[in-house]
């Protein structure tokens, strides 16, 4: 029982950050671009939506540092790791750069696919290449927590 | 720099951007999980039966947000993909093999990193944001300028 009372309460997170994402325009990669053309047209509205997210994520997260479990039972997965690494830095760089081709992050992605975009699907087609690509070649470290 | 008031929308923002928080927040809560979508995704590549589930059950919810939202709402996404095949590939293929270098993408890392103060995401944030100002750059002023 407990076990389906989690699946559907990861749905219900999914389609939350979803209608998260679709409110706040993020969802739209021209959106996204508006806001990385620091030198041309600018768009500042990703700034508000971080400001937005954080404030509210900053008090999650400090009721969730004063407790030892989930709600739902189990351990807090949450990473402690403080180093900054190479692969760290050169991941997110590479991460900027495919962001900034085409105005998509993984979560976007998804929800654009959901709206019926093929465009979007060949993008998730191809994020999960590159994936399999570093996971392969590069880390084979899965099944470690991410961050 | 001019800002492009047309399109700069603050309060639908900053409310959507609650919204993220909130799912982020109840997330971790909820699940003791960082609400990251690469690594969500990322783990599903080679399943385990134990969390393949879940995994699968919060990349349905984001698939379901848009229909959702027109059912209940009227909401309408826009969605405005000007990026050719090649470029669209290209990015997916980056995207997916620097979210899993870098170990987190803007949710991970922008969203629930910053959250939680973590020093690595901000140095990932900070770099994820000069490199797509840096092609959008190149892009739009020095290749299409």
């Amino acid at each position: 029982m407990k076990k389906h009372v989690g699946l559907f309460s990861q749905y219900f997170i999914g389609i939350l950050f979803g209608w998260g994402l679709i409110i706040s325009g993020m969802s739209n990669p021209q959106k996204i671009l508006g806001f990385l053309d620091l030198f041309g047209s600018w768009d500042p509205s990703l700034i508000f939506v971080m400001l937005g997210a954080v404030l509210v994520g900053l008090a999650g997260f400090y009721v969730v540092s004063k407790r030892t479990q989930a709600f739902f039972g189990g351990a807090l997965h949450i990473p402690a790791r403080r180093d900054i690494t190479k692969p760290l830095i050169i991941g997110s760089l590479i991460f900027g750069a495919g962001w900034g081709i085409a105005g998509f992050c993984p979560g976007p992605a998804l929800v654009a696919l959901g709206a019926g975009h093929l465009k979007a699907l060949v993008f998730v087609a191809a994020m999960l290449a590159g994936m399999e690509i570093c996971e392969r070649f590069f880390t084979g470290h899965r099944g470690k927590p991410s961050l | 720099m001019e800002i492009d008031w047309l399109s700069f929308a603050p309060i639908p923002s900053l409310l959507g951007g609650m919204i993220l928080g909130l799912a982020a927040a109840c997330y971790v809560f909820l699940h003791g999980r960082i609400l990251g979508i690469s690594g969500i995704i990322s783990g599903l590549l080679h399943p385990k039966l134990t969390d393949s589930a879940w995994r699968l059950s919060l990349v349905l919810g984001l698939i379901s947000a848009p229909f959702l939202a027109a059912l209940f709402f009227g909401i309408i996404p826009i969605v405005e993909i000007d990026s050719g095949w090649l470029a669209i590939v290209i990015a997916g293929l980056l995207v997916g093999f620097g979210t899993q270098y870098g170990s987190g993408c803007t949710s991970g890392h922008g969203i629930c990193g910053l959250s939680r103060l973590s020093p690595r995401s901000l140095v990932a944030t900070l770099a994820f944001m000069a490199a797509g100002f840096v092609v959008v750059f190149v892009i739009r002023h020095l290749i299409g300028g």
